[in-house]
């Protein structure tokens, strides 16, 4: 055997010893991913029905479920995303193409990075003192939905620098060279062709912010709510005045959401209500791997309609 | 004879007499057309006056005087980093979009008298005026019709029927319209190269600009391509001026009627194409034609 031949074979298996690595340790983590996801349908499939769905939650395990707890995360995620996005966009779009490089937004970019690292527990804190006792917003759907925007808003910003970072020079320079003002160019440009990377970090975002529990916790969300916030428009009872609610009265009510509720479940002694958890659960891991599906959709359909 | 834009210099002090129109006419003088009185010279569209620039502290363009005759094509020529490239983008200020860019000098546009450079002049209205055509074709990833359209909403045109007329002549204009005209409406990048050059031409005549500037257009397209765009360039030259770099020396032989040849940042030597061509007036001018350095 050649010296080359020698080295080639050597090279060859050190490539394959690579690749048997690298396979081995993915099948490890999605061998415990998928045990994970088999413990709790095994525990909690068998909760799992409609009535579960459309139920409070009850001191009887059996008749407990998780309505408040799905419309409460509902509600709460309208809240996070009509605040993160168009902050989390806006502010992406102003450091991205506006602002200068001074110190000054040097110190922003820092804080922004930083930001995204700080444990969700310590933005319950200071929405706490904030959001609740401050701006006097109480327990409310407001507060909470206020408290996951700002958790996500990093996620947002970045992802929406990413997405305009990606448009090519080229394509600017072709817009301002037409004699555009810097509106023209983020309007009939920059924002159509960054809509998807936008799109997708804000899906991620969302999927994220529905499974926070530790802020919700801190800010004072109920663990135990046994009525719907006031749908809008919808009539108001007589002994509560009469008439029909406003549009925007569900924003004060109280709330729990799906992980609060798991929480409080997995921490009552008995069987019954650790099946309860677990169901929720599959809920909860459907909701977050929904909208993940959800994101690359969208990825890949404006990957098809935009290239340069 | 030559008149265009005499008198209406924008700053006091300016002689009235334009120094390159005599430059300009040195360049025609050898033309036995003009020399027997047959042909009158083209008249001045922008004429660039001791302009410097600089990227920071690095000069990329010193102190470089050229004439740019009124609906004519005239070619910048020179090595990759002479600042052919950067003086075309100071016709349409594009160096603005940065930091740390700094411009000297003067670029009179005739008739108006506007210094192109000028901190006062907004270099929005300059880029109206004055079209610019890529090095790599840069459609936008819109429809073919929206790509030429653009110009004409920013401008504020509203007609459906209005925009639809001008689209339809800027792409004929650049001889694409046999080929696209059943299929406006589709994605611009479903065009080959060639097709999305002529494209981004369309979408810059669209305007109807006084001027258009080419940087290098067919460094990225085959010799099929490359022809037609150079025969549309001439053609072009009936309805604006054209102003284009190239580091093809043939391709600035065949296109262009004047040649301004640069080197390290600086204009070595102007003339009418063919006397640049067939008999430089330098020997560094002579040398890289004859493709000893560059």
């Amino acid at each position: 055997m050649t010296p080359i031949e020698r080295t080639i074979r050597f090279r060859r298996y050190q490539d394959a010893a690579f690749q048997v690595l690298g396979a081995s340790l993915t099948v490890v983590a999605l061998l415990v991913l998928g045990a994970l996801v088999l413990d709790l349908a095994k525990t909690g499939l068998g909760r799992l029905s409609w009535s579960f769905l459309t139920s409070f939650p009850s001191r009887k395990a059996e008749q407990a479920g998780i309505a408040s707890a799905i419309v409460g995360s509902f509600y709460v995620m309208i809240v996070t995303a009509f605040t993160a996005i168009p902050l989390g966009v806006a502010a992406g779009m102003y450091l991205e193409e506006y602002s200068r490089r001074n110190w000054f937004t040097a110190i922003i970019e820092i804080n922004i990075a930083n930001l995204a690292g700080v444990p969700s527990i310590v933005y319950g804190l200071m929405a706490l003192s904030l959001f609740v006792y401050t701006f006097g917003l109480g327990e409310s759907i407001l507060a909470g939905g206020l408290t996951l925007a700002l958790l996500i808003l990093p996620i947002v910003i970045v992802a929406t620098r990413e997405a305009l970072r990606s448009i090519p020079l080229h394509i600017r320079e072709a817009a301002y060279a037409m004699g555009a003002t810097r509106w023209q160019v983020v309007r009939h440009h920059l924002l159509p062709y960054s809509t998807g990377g936008i799109a997708t970090g804000v899906i991620i975002a969302l999927s994220r912010a529905i499974g926070e529990t530790a802020p919700l916790i801190t800010i004072g969300a109920l663990t135990f709510i046994a009525f719907l916030p006031p749908t809008p428009l919808t009539p108001r009872p007589e002994e509560d005045g009469g008439g029909l609610y406003g549009p925007f009265e569900w924003l004060d009510s109280g709330f729990t959401v799906l992980p609060i509720q798991m929480f409080n479940w997995v921490s009552r002694p008995g069987e019954a209500f650790l099946a309860n958890a677990a169901a929720a659960g599959i809920v909860l891991i459907v909701a977050t791997l929904g909208l993940n599906a959800l994101a690359i959709v969208v990825r890949n359909r404006m990957r098809r309609r935009i290239r340069w | 004879m030559v008149t265009a834009g005499l008198g209406t210099m924008d700053r006091p002090g300016t002689p009235q007499i334009d120094v390159r129109e005599s430059a300009l006419r040195e360049a025609w003088a050898a033309w036995p057309e003009v020399a027997s009185g047959r042909h009158v010279p083209p008249p001045i569209k922008a004429d660039v006056r001791s302009l410097s620039f600089w990227y920071g502290k690095v000069q990329a363009v010193k102190n470089v005087s050229i004439p740019i005759a009124d609906r004519r094509v005239t070619a910048l020529i020179g090595p990759s980093g002479c600042g052919k490239t950067t003086l075309l983008r100071c016709f349409n200020r594009m160096h603005d979009l940065y930091r740390n860019s700094r411009y000297e000098g003067q670029i009179v546009l005739h008739p108006s008298g506007t210094d192109i450079i000028d901190r006062r002049v907004n270099p929005i209205e300059m880029r109206m005026r004055i079209g610019m055509v890529f090095q790599k074709p840069n459609p936008f990833p819109k429809s073919i019709f929206e790509n030429v359209a653009f110009g004409l909403r920013m401008k504020g045109v509203r007609g459906r029927s209005e925009i639809a007329d001008r689209v339809e002549a800027a792409i004929k204009a650049a001889a694409l319209w046999d080929e696209v005209s059943d299929r406006l409406r589709k994605p611009a990048y479903d065009l080959s190269g060639g097709q999305q050059q002529r494209l981004c031409i369309a979408r810059a005549l669209a305007t109807e600009p006084e001027m258009v500037l080419f940087d290098e257009p067919t460094s990225a397209l085959d010799p099929v391509a490359t022809a037609r765009i150079e025969e549309l360039v001439q053609s072009l030259k009936e309805r604006v001026t054209v102003l284009i770099v190239t580091h093809n020396m043939q391709q600035a032989g065949r296109v262009s009627d004047f040649t301004a040849f640069m080197y390290l940042g600086e204009m070595v030597e102007f003339d009418r194409t063919e006397k640049v061509f067939q008999n430089p007036g330098k020997q560094l001018t002579e040398q890289y034609i004859s493709g000893r350095f560059g």
